[in-house]
């Protein structure tokens, strides 16, 4: 398997995409933390910034590389090497690079300005979300044969949870306000990873106010610690199951 | 060595393969015939796994392939078009599928030598044209002592002489007791290499005969004769 993610990962570097993306997130990054007087707001600014660019790249990115890869891919199946074993080293690879560049772009940043636990969960969960968009981007490009239409499909989900969903339940919200249904909204909410980071990093912060409709119903429903406990493990669900479903369907394919 | 048992495949309503049984053994350079879109290549691709047929059985020295990997170590496969990443030079292809297929192994190197591979590594496999792309996977089909050879339209993209390259390499091979699988239409091609044909047409397997029984039973020299009078007989 090691040299199948070592092919993935040598040919991404490659890529310059990855650089100019390292980039870009040190350049938000540095530019937050010295345009914001306090730390902690720094923090807060910088968040929200990558809760938007990091599942957007890590998508996208992902879906093209994939559509791109599907040579390989073909060359591979012919070879005596199982098919789980592709799929995982080319989500092993993809993955690997793209926290990388998380890591150095916007990590090192964070920890320079902002040594502390509340850095270290921005950095962790900048590494999820790009797991699970990634997850996201296998599951688009297996189901649909055509490149463009599995690229629109990634755009679509990438703008559904980052700036239709909240909207979306807001209205239900509104429209249903007459019935006690505060803690289905909750349930709801959890269905959108990027909410999930938010409250997550905004539970540890304790800073209700900055929470978002959806943060702040979630926290009223399940309490801080709970709030906490249950979102990560959502989240861990996030990375999983897209890429499973992915997998068992990549097995049936043919090539 | 390869037999399969009842093997359908559809996609979507289209019948592909509509229940092919049959037997490959060692040391026959078998081709497999038959009209565009009969399913010659579905077949190939099930046999390696590349395709995943709906009922029936492949088995490869009588073990099941269904689920299994390990059985593709002893095959060599030259696809129709050859796809590759397009970013890789010819070099690091070659040195990926030799880490990939082992490198406990030794190499087969004659093609890989005769087409002078060697000499354009760099290139890159965006760069080359059709024949060529074709050259490097006949180099790699034939790079890892398989048992088994599989050339679906092995010379299609070639010129004249990389074309005898091959057939001479081919009937190397077929002495050392391999087996070899061939798709073409161009049967003048294949005179004097092939042992057994399989015809297949819409997704059936119409014959499966030796070449002697063929040209004996219809009193043919050439072999692309032979089939035509064959099949007439068939139609009628």
């Amino acid at each position: 398997m090691n040299r199948i993610i070592k092919f993935v990962i040598l040919d991404i570097l490659r890529n310059k995409i990855i650089l100019f993306y390292t980039l870009l997130l040190a350049i938000l990054s540095f530019s937050m933390f010295s345009l914001e007087d306090n730390e902690s707001k720094g923090l807060l600014s910088l968040l929200n910034l990558i809760l938007l660019n990091v599942p957007l790249v890590a998508i996208i990115f992902s879906t093209i590389y994939i559509y791109n890869s599907s040579e390989f891919i073909e060359l591979l199946i012919s070879q005596p090497i199982k098919r789980n074993k592709i799929w995982i080293s080319l989500f092993l690879g993809l993955n690997t690079s793209l926290v990388i560049s998380f890591i150095i772009g916007a990590g090192i940043p964070i920890l320079l300005y902002s040594p502390n636990l509340i850095g270290i969960i921005l950095i962790i969960i900048g590494c999820i979300i790009s797991v699970i968009f990634t997850s996201l981007a296998f599951l688009c490009s297996i189901i649909s044969r055509d490149k463009a239409k599995g690229i629109g499909m990634s755009i679509l989900i990438w703008l559904f949870f980052s700036l239709l969903f909240d909207g979306l339940i807001m209205f239900l919200l509104f429209q249903l306000a007459d019935y006690p249904l505060e803690n289905w909204i909750a349930i709801i909410a959890a269905l959108n990873p990027i909410d999930l980071s938010r409250i997550v990093i905004l539970l540890q912060l304790d800073l209700s106010a900055m929470l978002g409709f959806t943060g702040a119903v979630f926290k009223q429903t399940f309490g801080t610690s709970w709030g906490i406990l249950i979102s990560s493990s959502l989240l861990i669900l996030w990375m999983i199951i897209p890429f499973m479903i992915s997998l068992i369907k990549f097995n049936k394919k043919d090539h | 060595m390869i037999e399969l048992i009842e093997v359908r495949k559809k996609y979507n309503r289209l019948e592909v393969l509509k229940g092919i049984s049959t037997k490959f053994n060692q040391s026959e350079c078998i081709a497999l015939i038959g009209p565009n879109g009969c399913g010659k290549t579905t077949l190939i691709k099930s046999i390696l796994g590349m395709v995943l047929p709906d009922s029936g059985e492949i088995t490869f020295n009588n073990k099941s392939i269904f689920n299994e990997t390990d059985y593709r170590n002893y095959i060599g496969y030259m696809p129709q078009i050859g796809k590759y990443p397009e970013n890789m030079s010819i070099g690091q292809i070659v040195e990926m599928m030799k880490e990939l297929r082992g490198s406990h192994l030794s190499f087969d190197e004659d093609l890989y030598k005769e087409y002078k591979l060697d000499q354009i590594l760099n290139k890159r496999m965006r760069t080359l044209s059709g024949g060529t792309t074709q050259k490097v996977s006949a180099a790699l089909a034939f790079m890892f002592n398989p048992l088994v050879y599989i050339l679906d339209e092995p010379t299609a993209g070639l010129d004249p002489i990389s074309a005898e390259i091959l057939k001479d390499k081919m009937l190397l091979e077929k002495s050392n007791g391999k087996l070899i699988l061939i798709t073409s239409h161009l049967l003048s091609d294949l005179d004097e290499l092939v042992s057994e044909i399989v015809f297949m047409q819409e997704g059936e397997l119409l014959i499966h005969q030796t070449v002697d029984e063929l040209k004996t039973k219809t009193g043919e020299e050439k072999l692309s004769k032979a089939i035509s009078t064959i099949l007439k007989e068939q139609l009628i």
